[in-house]
């Protein structure tokens, strides 16, 4: 019997030790940044309404990680007591979870298809994404034409020096068939159905992985996920930048969305954090994370 | 056994190494440094898995990392919300799990009457200890999320983790309850006492070290486990404060350290603070083992 | 029978409690396989058995013709595990011979501990060495595109399996009567004779669980295998990127939609799968039964 107390004992320490983390927590994010205590004055102040409490789960494109982790970040800092939460699943899973109700926003790095549509699916667009299409640094080519990359894509190219690189077999990347950045690179070069890739990854960050370590491959990622380990290739002659993909120079973009479903009420939190994601206050926050806010 | 028969005919020296023919010569030397060749390949495939873990994940491994959460406006790295979201998800699949499997196999092995059933049973959960966690992940992601509303949460991921411990649970329970001397019971309860006064001053303290193995294996398969966690359990790594309100508790989702480990070297390709992961993964795994090996000790000794 | 026997509220309060636990547990585990017989058949009905056990093609994104043949996943799955076997159970074996015969005590006793230890290592952390180090390296050594190839996964399955098949011919060696092994030395066969003409064989059916426990875990892997094998659905090729029954559905669950046809697809390659692991299963069972005779 002593044996059995013990046993409870310790699961009841556990348990405080994860309360133990929580409140922690709550005290770190009052204490440590120097903001909140005027956060906190300004929304009692400002709002008159009771403060927000609770999750905001989002899940879907992850293209869209930044983006979502400064965002929610940010709202956190303004409402101490919500969690947005980020679970980076493609877009694909980001629409069927908000029609299936299995998380509170969907996001997609796409348009929303008309059959999503019919089945309730409502975007709301929150910035705008150049889709790069990346190579390896060692990779001498800087430039192809949108002809060029869905020949190779469509594997009627497949060495580099056919488009003035070195001699070698190109390694053809891709996303999983949810992806949304699969989905609107290939609609914009019009190769639906017809890519065939090599490998086919599940992230951006993935995509970008195995491009940064193989000198022969090829891929396409987010724009604002895209750093010093691989190379972003110009299209068409024009670079991949938050510029170019604002004044629409920039062929391959598309937006990043959030999808709720029609007739479905959102939760409070969700809702409050819906509006702030959507208020031009947050342009600055995704134009930090890399992606580019949208023309209001 | 022909080839036994022919060792057996073969001349009988006293000592090997001298005096055997050629070809059983070569055989034995062969074998001999075979299995010392493998033997060496498995001890040098341990140690390269150790060492390159500790190689590339100790350099990251500091205070910082462990007790900090990612944050891009801050710049700061780190995995507190995994281990956080781990200890919330071993609790809490352990309070479902516990009671319902040790309930069950008692109730299997001090209650039910009819054999056949029992043995069914056994063969059931025997059976499906062994499928793999992918599909308690389809399974689970359908029944509780879908299903029962729960959504992406660790909730979720915690209502399948039991499930899936169950079987593991009331087998080694069982087990250990049959290890109880009947004679034990039938002196309780000659004595007049009740069935679940026996029970409870009788067989569950005889067998809980039973019962605390069963815990720790299973302690062991939730740590370890990827799947369930990643399809139903999400993979947010920002602080949790389960405890601040009852939609908290059952709507948080998040990552463990295996599923943060996962997103880190698999969907942004960061190796670094993936390799740390591992490190605090292995000395998880280190020390369930040492756990279990102390317990299995006080068992034998009894 | 009709022995007045007082009846104590809080024992058949407690017996009806424990009944509840046994039923909850039963049911939960009883659901588990209706559901996945239930689910996974209606996609097998719409698509036809034969075209779904053996249609080369997966195309389950294709918007005007998609296809759902999964024979290049079953193939995957059952290359990939007989790798694995071929690889890790003869090294495996003569591993758990050295631990159990030919190792002195105390160096058996410091390698036990580790093996166990990498028995429970997390499947993602193989994964994640496999991705580090193995794909590099099969990329460099057969001048490949691309690492991510049914070998690497094979490796990496190969390393998960050894640590339960060395435990579990090291405890079925060790349970060999002495008196068998005398026997044959006394008769003038030497050590490593023994332990393989007349050890070995005597551990038979152990040494047999042990690969069959080894072929259960190597099809059940997911993660591990799919942050090495490339997920695209070819049919299977040494060097090719390729798709296993575990990992075709992990990587395509989140996105399929509900009720969709493609979903449904991925519940039968799950109850086709199950199908497998039961299989393995009655096969261990028979095998220990005979063990026990």
């Amino acid at each position: 019997m002593k044996k059995l107390t013990c046993l409870g004992l310790s699961i009841v320490m556990a348990l405080s030790l994860l309360a133990g983390c929580g409140s922690s927590n709550t005290g770190d994010t009052t204490s440590d940044q120097s903001s909140a205590g005027s956060n906190n004055a300004a929304s009692s102040s400002g709002n008159t309404e009771t403060t927000l409490s609770g999750v905001v789960n989002t899940n879907g494109s992850t293209s869209m990680e930044s983006v979502m982790k400064i965002l929610g970040e940010a709202f956190h800092e303004l409402n101490p007591d919500v969690e947005v939460k980020y679970n980076g699943s493609g877009s694909g899973a980001g629409v069927t979870s908000a029609i299936d109700g299995t998380a509170d926003l969907g996001l997609a790095s796409r348009e929303l298809k008309p059959e999503e549509e019919e089945q309730g699916a409502v975007a709301h667009v929150v910035a705008l994404d150049g889709v790069a299409v990346v190579v390896n640094p060692e990779n001498g080519v800087e430039s192809l034409t949108v002809e060029q990359i869905a020949q190779i894509f469509k594997g009627e190219i497949t060495n580099w020096k056919e488009v003035g690189g070195e001699d070698m077999e190109i390694a053809v990347y891709g996303r999983e068939a949810g992806s949304g950045t699969r989905g609107a690179f290939e609609e914009i070069l019009g190769i639906e159905d017809a890519a065939k890739y090599l490998n086919e990854y599940s992230s951006t960050g993935d995509v970008i992985g195995n491009v940064a370590s193989n000198p022969a491959a090829i891929g396409y990622a987010s724009l604002s996920a895209v750093g010093d380990t691989v190379k972003a290739v110009k299209v068409g002659g024009v670079e991949c930048t938050e510029a170019t993909v604002q004044d629409g120079s920039y062929a391959i973009q598309r937006p990043f969305i959030m999808i709720t479903k029609d007739g479905t009420e959102l939760s409070e939190v969700a809702q409050a954090f819906l509006e702030f994601a959507m208020s031009a206050d947050v342009a600055d926050l995704i134009a930090q994370a890399g992606a580019v806010p949208p023309v209001q | 056994m022909s080839q036994t028969a022919v060792t057996m005919e073969a001349p009988r020296e006293k000592s090997w190494g001298t005096g055997l023919s050629a070809g059983r010569k070569a055989y034995d030397r062969g074998l001999r440094a075979l299995v010392w060749l493998c033997a060496g390949l498995t001890c040098a495939l341990l140690l390269f898995l150790i060492g390159y873990i500790l190689y590339r994940g100790l350099p990251g491994l500091s205070w910082e990392f462990l007790t900090t959460q990612e944050s891009l406006l801050k710049g700061t790295m780190g995995i507190l919300p995994a281990i956080q979201n781990t200890l919330y998800v071993v609790v809490v699949t352990l309070v479902i799990a516990l009671p319902l499997g040790v309930g069950a196999a008692v109730y299997l092995t001090e209650y039910a009457t009819n054999h056949r059933l029992v043995n069914a049973i056994e063969f059931a959960t025997e059976t499906l200890s062994g499928i793999p966690s992918i599909l308690y992940a389809l399974v689970g992601y359908l029944a509780f999320s879908n299903t029962l509303g729960l959504g992406y949460s660790l909730l979720a991921a915690s209502l399948t983790l039991a499930m899936m411990n169950l079987p593991t649970i009331i087998r080694t329970t069982q087990e250990s309850l049959k290890t109880v001397p009947q004679g034990y019971r039938e002196g309780a309860l000659g004595l007049g006492s009740g069935k679940w006064h026996m029970i409870r001053t009788i067989v569950l303290p005889g067998s809980i070290d039973g019962i605390v193995t069963g815990c720790i294996l299973a302690v062991g398969r939730i740590v370890g486990e990827s799947a369930v966690l990643l399809y139903v359990g999400g993979m947010d790594s920002t602080l949790n404060n389960f405890f601040a309100s009852l939609d908290k508790f059952a709507h948080s989702s998040g990552a463990t350290l295996t599923v943060q480990l996962y997103v880190f070297a698999k969907e942004r390709a960061m190796m670094d603070p993936a390799f740390t992961v591992a490190v605090v993964l292995l000395a998880l795994t280190f020390l369930i083992n040492l756990a279990a090996k102390v317990v299995g000790k006080k068992l034998r000794q009894k | 029978m009709k022995r007045t026997q007082k009846i104590n509220p809080l024992e058949a309060g407690m017996h009806g409690l424990f009944f509840l636990c046994g039923f909850v547990a039963v049911a939960f585990v009883l659901v588990i396989t209706v559901y996945l017989v239930i689910s996974g058949l209606p996609a097998i009905r719409e698509v036809g058995l034969v075209d779904f056990l053996f249609g080369t093609t997966w195309d389950s994104d294709n918007k005007t013709n998609p296809q759902y043949g999964i024979l290049p996943f079953i193939l995957t799955s059952i290359y990939g595990t007989a790798g694995a076997i071929i690889i890790g159970v003869p090294i495996g074996f003569l591993t758990a011979v050295f631990l159990a015969k030919v190792a002195p005590p105390k160096v058996a006793s410091a390698i036990r501990p580790a093996v166990d230890l990498l028995a429970g290592i997390p499947s993602v952390v193989y994964g994640m060495v496999g991705m580090a180090v193995l794909l590099p390296a099969i990329r460099e050594a057969f001048n490949l595109r691309a690492g991510d190839t049914l070998l690497a996964a094979i490796l990496v399955l190969a390393v998960m399996i050894l640590p339960s098949i060395i435990s579990v011919s090291e405890t079925a060696l060790r349970a060999v009567p002495r008196e068998y092994e005398e026997a044959s030395l006394a008769l003038g066969a030497t050590e490593i004779e023994t332990y393989f003409r007349v050890t070995a064989p005597a551990a038979k059916s152990g040494i047999a669980a042990a690969v069959v426990l080894g072929v259960g875990r190597a099809i059940g892997e997911a993660m591990a295998i799919m942050m090495v094998a490339g997920n695209a659905p070819n049919m299977p090729g040494l060097f090719k990127s390729v798709k296993f029954l575990t990992t075709a559905v992990a990587s395509e669950m989140s996105y399929a939609a509900d009720g969709s046809l493609h979903k449904m697809a991925l519940f039968s390659i799950g109850l086709v799968l199950f199908i497998f692991i039961m299989m393995i299963n009655v096969g261990l069972n028979v095998i220990l039964k005979r063990e026990k005779e």
